[in-house]
């Protein structure tokens, strides 16, 4: 063991390596395997923060919610309507991104509050209606009065600019030449490592540990003094504002967004990364998402390839070999590690007996 | 009234589908405490299945009569279901019995999407149509119509689910069902094989749900293998808003779950003045299950649940 004393320069000095290391991930994807894949890591960033907020809820608090798709959707959606030609806004992201966060917190509360009674499945199922009530009402809001654009969704939605700086646009910095992607990714890394330090400090603080506390036993929590309604409704709102930041940014990045993005099948996309990578486990979840982002796309870029190399043509449909793959991998990895890829130390302890 | 007629009759017929599919969920539930995320996909499997048979019997134009083609289908959807539901439970969730409860729903979520896909792969995108084995014929009562399909769909619904009940209340099997749903250990204790009635439940439950897709299909006239994902959940809802792992509350919540779509499609617009239309009949019904959770939050005919951790 080195003394205390010289552990601090050595700290320091990894700290520099891993900000680095995740500087010149977009440079060098973009030089080895294209831009495509920066644009894939982007994604992966988006899935970190969606699971790091579902976390809050379902790892942290224990709570099952099998609709947080509705609130990525309501930060997109409010995103898109504040600056789009939609309305004819255009306002900063400076005032868009934090509104997108705050409304989300509001919806999270809204579908806190009725359900605060219900255990597990009965909750489950009911944050999974209000996920679909809330498509069904982006879907079809355009009549009477045209609010969303229905199912046609909304198109050219500004992207994040700051004063003269656009993130979209390829542009020359400092001889090096950045394309809209990769401006991108240091806006999204810069958030996802701010979520990522709140995240951490979060469970170790008094909240954290109340949340911790209802998951594993309500009544006994309740009988410490812990006020459980506030603090349930509390995982709600943070969750769910971590949802509503990271679907502004969606809305941002794509330029277009539709009902279609924001269907269960999402929700239960991003439940998967929570639970796969280790439930209530920071890195675990970090891990899990960047794995199930990266993994269908990784089929899906050798999938169409391989096939032409056994047969010399394409004889199954290449999406369908790449959803059955990604359902086997759900299974193998739950079969194997049931409690997620990376648990958390009181599962692991739970395992153990 | 000739509306009111008629979404009562739709709305029953609808419901008495989601019930079969209903009882799938809710008996496995109730013994292993596992949502079967897969259980919609072997409606699917069962509807496809029987749409292809009776089509190729069709084909071959052995001229059988109409009701052999159909139990020719079910004969071959069945047993098909019920093999792969008795495959799901070996693989996915056996393992897992001692696991978290999440670990093994993602698993059935995992089930899910493979059954979706070989389905895809087997069957293709193309949404396959009912072939016309029989003419409907549409008689009218009051106003409102009714075909003899949808009698048939009801009738069968029900004897079937009369067989159910029989089996869990009045064979030892049943005994042991209900034995084990009360307390597994003290179950075991007792000499009852814990194994056999998980995997008796997932048979059954896949032969209804074999059913259930044959009925929905003809129903519908159509068959997809995107099919049983949203009716798979309609159903689950159905079977909460009864009360999970009871298997009246199935019964009741699918045929109100039915009935409540089909009023609301046909009422919707006159309740709010036209400003919401019939593509709103799924907030309807959802909205209707979080008010029924709010005030009974185990379901209509659910007992208190335990707390669980």
């Amino acid at each position: 063991m080195l003394p205390a004393l010289n552990r601090k320069p050595l700290v320091w000095a990894g700290v520099a390596l891993v900000a680095l290391a995740l500087a010149a991930v977009p440079l060098v994807l973009a030089a080895t395997v294209g831009q495509a894949w920066v644009r894939v890591v982007n994604l992966a960033l988006l899935y970190v923060m969606l699971a790091l907020g579902l976390n809050i809820v379902v790892g942290f608090a224990g709570l099952l919610d099998l609709g947080y798709i509705a609130f990525y959707a309501v930060g997109a959606y409010l995103y898109a309507l504040l600056a789009s030609p939609h309305f004819g806004l255009h306002l900063p992201f400076w005032i868009t991104l934090p509104l997108g966060f705050l409304v989300a917190a509001f919806f999270g509360v809204l579908l806190g509050a009725p359900t605060l009674k219900l255990r597990g499945d009965y909750l489950a199922i009911v944050t999974l209606g209000f996920g679909e009530i809330i498509r069904i009402f982006l879907n079809n809001l355009n009549a009477p009065v045209n609010i969303t654009n229905g199912p046609q969704g909304i198109n050219l939605v500004d992207p994040l600019k700051l004063g003269g700086f656009s993130f979209s646009t390829r542009e020359t910095i400092l001889g090096v030449d950045f394309s809209g992607p990769q401006k991108y990714y240091y806006a999204l890394l810069a958030l996802t490592l701010a979520i990522i330090v709140l995240n951490v400090r979060l469970q170790d603080s008094r909240i954290g540990r109340a949340w911790e506390a209802i998951r594993e036993d309500e009544i006994a929590a309740r009988s410490m003094g812990i006020n459980t309604r506030n603090i349930k409704l509390l995982a709600f709102a943070m969750g769910a504002s971590f949802g509503g930041l990271a679907g502004g940014l969606f809305a941002s990045i794509q330029g277009f967004i539709s009902p279609e993005s924001f269907s269960v099948l999402e929700s239960i996309m991003v439940l998967s990364m929570v639970v796969l990578g280790g439930m209530g486990n920071i890195a675990g979840v970090i891990l899990g998402a960047v794995l199930l982002t990266g993994l269908p796309e990784v089929i899906r870029f050798t999938v169409v390839p391989a096939q032409q190399a056994l047969f010399g043509k394409v004889i199954v449909d290449p999406e369908a070999i790449r959803m059955l793959l990604f359902g086997l991998a759900l299974i193998l990895v739950m079969l194997f590690r049931p409690a997620g890829i990376w648990p958390a130390t009181l599962r692991k302890r739970e395992f153990a007996r | 009234m000739e509306t009111l007629l008629q979404q009562l009759i739709n709305g029953i017929t609808l419901g008495s589908i989601y019930a079969l599919v209903a009882l799938g969920y809710t008996m496995v539930y109730g013994i292993i405490g596992l949502i079967n995320f897969a259980h919609g996909e072997l409606v699917m499997v069962g509807a496809l299945t029987a749409v292809s048979v009776i089509q190729a019997l069709m084909v071959a134009g052995l001229g059988l009569p109409p009701a052999a083609i159909m139990m020719a289908g079910l004969l071959v959807a069945i047993p098909l279901c019920m093999l792969l539901a008795y495959a799901m439970e070996r693989v996915a969730y056996r393992p897992l019995r001692g696991a978290p409860r999440l670990a093994a729903l993602i698993t059935a979520i995992g089930v899910s999407i493979v059954l979706q896909n070989v389905a895809m792969m087997v069957w293709g995108r193309s949404y396959f149509s009912f072939p016309d084995v029989v003419s409907v014929t549409t008689y009218g009562i009051g106003g409102a119509v009714i075909t003899d399909l949808q009698v048939l769909i009801v009738l069968l619904a029900a004897a079937l689910m009369a067989g159910l009940l029989l089996i869990v209340h009045r064979t030892r099997l049943g005994l042991a069902m209900r034995a084990t749903a009360e307390n597994s250990a003290v179950a075991s204790l007792m000499g009852v094989d814990a194994n056999r009635v998980i995997v008796a439940a997932f048979l059954l439950g896949a032969a209804l749900a074999a059913v259930a897709g044959l009925m929905v299909s003809a129903y519908y006239g159509i068959a997809h293998y995107y099919m049983g994902f949203m009716l798979g959940l309609k159903a689950f809802t159905a079977a909460v808003l009864g009360g999970i792992g009871n298997l009246g509350g199935a019964m009741l919540g699918g045929l109100l779950l039915g009935l409540i779509e089909s009023l609301g499609a046909g009422y919707i617009g006159d309740f709010t003045g036209d400003v919401l239309g019939s593509n709103y009949q799924d907030v309807f019904a959802f909205f209707v299950l979080i008010i029924v959770l709010t005030i009974r939050p185990s379901g209509l005919l659910g007992e208190r649940v335990s707390e669980r951790a």
